[in-house]
């Protein structure tokens, strides 16, 4: 029989001592009527509690992508630079000579949920794995989490423990973190995401994909043992956060950084060796989907003996051992000649490799444990027969109602609004948190946490990689198809910032429950959003991750599609940072200012009005941008560029004044924009958010060069002032000069988040010391 | 050219860092792996920055007891040049080469930034290509970073001269100083003999033209080609 025909599954026998499938049993493992009769009449049979745990992890929303695979289809994938697409561990792209850069981001929500430090950890430790697999060497991580607002102590607890999480990882591991976003809003509260991406360098001839190949090949369990923890974290992910969830806390993963650091080392060094077919990490599903991915990427069958699997302790049962989401352990597929070298290279790093199944030539995903088979289920089947379903979508009358709110509230004035401003946590400096963070392990960072997107060096190399990951949930919950154009947009900005060119993208879909219309009418058109802005810039999707069920008992979580975008810096030295920095210099307005406030940081956080209509995104415009932020670049014509996003023009130049986080002083700015904007009010043109805007520096000597290139690239470009020694900013506009010294601005900035976090409770408030 | 051994222990983090940057300042440089007891010739020893063995115990406890640092231990007695980098300096301090300890920062937070530093002194194998007084800005990355000493000790460090590196205050406007509350401000020490030094922040870190710094190059360059010998 070879792979390709279907397969019937031969008898299983249920463990000694194991439950029998009961309908309660099967609605507990989160398989409705529909699945479980597609399951029965796959096996032909009633499935064993072994199978129905396997069924139940791989056609788990988090593993099968039911509610989305349809509409992740409309993403654009391919493209020159493409190496690897979705379906594999990690995207790839290629880089100049030889070089690629593999990418993915993914979420570990509910895990931080219930227990922040470890789900974070976790999180991160999942998504280092993911690129190591390819053959890469994790050279970057980032992060994009939402919280609920910090004047609760719980989303205080919660964020202190997941930052420390994510930090105490990586920093372990060894690999920088170079970027990375924080928003707060009341619908995270209960339900904080937390999104890491990790990015790795290749050689593109080292690349290796997740095939089994080979019949009686073997597999081999490397890295840690397999304990109880994490069991059911896949069917976890796919369910909604209740009261009950704090029970699910052991089902959280532990993680070891240490051992992790080996496994790397140790992972490289197999696929370098040449010694093995394939490696996949262990991560959701565990064993079982590690084994029954690989085996159906590569048209074969597999066979595991369970009871050979070394673990943490006695008794654990194969429908324990396959569902275990014990952390740093990688499968292994090799010619059985090739395992004495393999174990070797394991030594070495002080981990053990130990044959746990092999290839098979029937097509079956068969586990036997101490010569019982316990599971048989035709494997092409289990992980494509998933049923895939397409729920019906429907905008909820709310946001429609949303989009026309306009605040009621008399503004302050301009320059409180910009202190407020400043001072809300999500637009506020992030240095509370990336200063836990080790940015400058591996010593090719060039741009650190603290502007647009972070810039690290490949080694030997003359050319860099910026990395950015960004979502504005606000626009997204208001308009999830302009809200998802904008996101890939402002991505791209900060790419380009840089002065690198954008290459392509990795999603984190982080969404409510899909079979609610309204959320998956978000899904749809912010997936939409993002495709279109993808092809506009030619920047495919690689991969990412979908989280579904991100609600809590207040309700569904803002959506939130973050992306995650590379883009190559050809010139490591040509790189452009965000802030002002020589007194004299030329300040310009590149883009259009049309004064749009719906959806706006200064609505929301000095207003009190999350509502609006976000601004409509402009892709040509967008992308002529982009295009001109790389030629200036290249012509070292920039001294700094700076994205318009949250708060508008005057935080963009707030910030460009206040200087990064290590600076030695701070600058100012004078801007005379009496006759720009024409006609607007003056909040409008301060915190309005238009797309496609930046605020830029040169020297003098370079402006008539600059407005050159802007005209050649039709990106409109004008000059309003220049950078001042003295540390004020201040802005002529058409009847009144609004002015702030920038030291005061700054210290509002800085100490936005750490003076809320001074009380940041160890425990959780519910536990009490 | 002279042969630099680069230690490492399962947890490194910056071996690859340490190799590349001894590499670029002329010096032959290559790993010797925990369980190995030979350093092959070499004629410094530097112990790179990292997580050995987790820091579980308590950051760079168990690595002391690594077959390859009682290599180290008798390298050192006879005067080899050593260098111990964050993770590194900790194991020298639990190895009992330099006096002290390292705790848990003062903010009690793992704590990733510039810093500056000033040049303390010259007349160690690692520091002799910069002046007695230069402030140079160099990243440091650690949970475990503040100095602590007996007050014995802490006088002894003074009086013999053998504080090689404090950290200063050199303009950044809103961070602190002494970013983990160190005593004295010490970010580096060596021992009585001047060949064992031990610092937090890494140097290795600031050494490629490409990404911005070469301030911490003169480290690794002042083993490769000291600079003449200076009264300081």
């Amino acid at each position: 029989m070879t792979a390709t025909t279907p397969v019937s599954s031969s008898s299983a026998s249920p463990f000694p001592g194991e439950r029998p499938v009961t309908p309660a049993v099967v609605k507990e493992h989160n398989l409705n009527d529909h699945e479980y009769q597609m399951i029965l009449k796959l096996l032909s049979r009633t499935p064993t509690l072994t199978e129905l745990g396997i069924f139940s992890a791989l056609w788990s929303e988090h593993c099968s992508y039911k509610h989305s695979k349809p509409i992740l289809r409309a993403f654009p994938t391919t493209g020159p630079h493409v190496v690897q697409g979705p379906g594999e561990n990690a995207g790839v792209l290629r880089l100049p000579d030889g070089w690629a850069v593999a990418f993915k981001i993914e979420s570990h929500n509910h895990p931080s949920a219930v227990e922040p430090y470890q789900g974070a950890a976790t999180g991160v430790g999942g998504i280092l794995r993911d690129v190591f697999t390819m053959g890469a060497r994790p050279v970057a991580v980032l992060n994009s989490l939402r919280l609920g607002p910090l004047d609760d102590p719980r989303n205080r607890y919660l964020f202190a423990g997941i930052v420390r999480g994510v930090g105490d990882y990586g920093n372990c591991v060894g690999v920088p973190t170079l970027g990375g976003e924080v928003s707060f809003a009341p619908g995270y509260s209960g339900n904080p995401l937390v999104n890491a991406m990790c990015v790795g360098l290749l050689r593109e001839k080292d690349l290796i994909r997740a095939a089994a190949h080979g019949v009686g090949n073997v597999l081999l369990a490397v890295g840690a043992r397999t304990g109880r923890d994490g069991i059911h974290g896949a069917s976890f992910a796919s369910e909604e956060l209740s009261e009950k969830s704090e029970a699910r806390r052991p089902q959280v993963q532990v993680g070891d950084p240490f051992t992790e650091k080996l496994l790397l080392e140790a992972s490289l060094e197999l696929i370098t060796s040449g010694f093995i077919v394939a490696i996949q990490d262990m991560g959701a599903a565990g064993l079982t989907s590690s084994s029954a991915e690989m085996a159906a990427r590569g048209g074969v069958g597999v066979e595991l003996d369970t009871s050979l699997v070394p673990v943490r302790e006695s008794g654990m049962t194969p429908y324990e051992i396959l569902l275990s989401e014990s952390q740093e352990r990688m499968l292994v597929v090799a010619e059985p000649a090739r395992v004495a070298a393999i174990q070797a290279i394991c030594e070495y790093w002080e981990l053990s490799a130990t044959p746990v199944g092999r290839v098979t030539d029937d097509g079956l995903f068969r586990v036997i444990h101490d010569g019982l088979t316990v599971a048989s289920i035709p494997g092409q089947q289990l992980v494509d027969d998933c049923p895939i379903y397409y729920p019906k979508a429907a905008e909820s009358p709310d946001t429609v109602a949303r989009r026309r709110l306009a605040p009621t509230v008399t503004p302050p004035s301009n320059e409180i609004a910009l202190e407020r401003l400043l001072d809300a946590p999500s637009v506020a400096s992030k240095r509370w948190v990336f200063e836990q963070y080790d940015s400058t392990v591996q010593a090719e960072t060039a741009i650190a946490p603290g502007g647009d997107a972070g810039v690290f060096g490949v080694p030997e190399t003359s050319f860099g990689i910026a990395v950015t990951v960004d979502c504005n949930s606000r626009y997204v919950a208001l308009d999830p198809y302009e809200g998802g154009k904008a996101t890939v947009a402002e991505a791209a900005r900060n790419i380009a910032c840089t002065g690198a060119v954008p290459l392509g993208i990795t999603d984190c879909l982080n969404f409510g429950n899909p079979e609610k219309p309204e959320v998956f009418f978000q899904f749809r058109e912010a997936c939409r959003g993002i495709a279109d802005a993808c092809r506009a810039f030619e920047t495919p999707v690689t991969g990412g991750n979908v989280s579904f069920y991100n609600e809590s008992p207040t309700g569904a979580i803002d959506p939130t599609p973050t992306i995650g975008m590379i883009g190559l810096l050809r010139d490591l030295t040509k790189r452009v940072t965000s802030h002002f920095s020589r007194p004299g210099d030329r300040i310009a307005i590149i883009g259009t200012t049309r004064g749009h406030l719906g959806g706006s940081s200064y609505w929301a956080e000095v207003l009190s009005c999350v509502g609006g209509a976000p601004p409509p995104i402009d892709l040509l415009a967008e992308r002529q941008l982009q295009r001109f932020l790389a030629a200036a670049a290249n012509q070292r014509l920039l001294q700094s560029a700076h994205d318009t996003s949250d708060g508008g023009l005057a935080v963009a130049l707030a910030e460009a004044c206040i200087g990064g986080p290590y600076a030695n002083s701070t600058i100012g700015a004078s801007l005379d924009c009496a006759a720009y904007g024409t006609g607007l009010p003056d909040d409008a043109l301060l915190f309005g958010e238009d797309g496609a805007r930046l605020v830029v520096s040169c020297h003098p000597d370079n402006s008539v060069a600059l407005e050159q290139l802007a005209a050649e690239c039709q990106v409109p470009l004008t000059f309003v002032g220049r950078v001042a020694a003295a540390s004020d900013l201040s802005i002529t506009l058409r009847n009144t000069i609004v002015r702030w010294d920038v030291a005061r601005l700054r210290q509002i900035y800085m100490n936005a988040i750490p003076r809320r976090m001074r009380q940041a409770p160890l425990v959780s408030p519910e536990e009490g010391p | 050219m002279q042969r630099v051994a680069i230690v490492r222990f399962p947890g490194s983090n910056c071996d690859h860092d340490s190799l590349k940057a001894a590499h670029d300042a002329g010096l032959d440089s290559y790993y010797v792996w925990h369980r190995e007891t030979d350093l092959k010739q070499a004629d410094a020893v530097v112990i790179p920055g990292g997580f050995s063995y987790g820091d579980y115990l308590r950051s760079g406890a168990i690595a002391r007891f690594s077959p390859v640092m009682s290599s180290v231990q008798q390298f050192a007695l006879k005067g080899g040049p050593v260098l111990g980098i964050c993770n590194g300096f900790q194991i020298l301090c639990e190895a009992s080469l330099l006096p002290g300890a390292l705790m848990r920062n003062a903010g009690l937070a793992f704590l990733s930034r510039p810093v500056d530093v000033r040049i303390e002194r010259t007349d160690t194998p690692f520091t002799s290509r910069y002046h007695v007084g230069q402030v140079i800005r160099l990243p440091v990355a650690s949970g475990d970073g503040r100095f602590t000493a007996a007050k014995e000790t802490l006088a002894e460090l003074e009086s013999e001269h053998r504080v090689v590196l404090r950290y200063v205050n050199a303009g950044a406007i809103d961070a602190e100083p002494n970013p983990n509350g160190s005593s004295r401000e010490i970010a580096g020490i060596c021992n009585p003999a001047r060949n064992v030094v031990g610092i937090m922040p890494h140097p290795e870190r600031a050494a490629d033209l490409r990404t911005g710094s070469t301030a911490g190059a003169d480290f690794l360059r002042s083993l490769a080609a000291p600079a003449a010998a200076s009264a300081a």
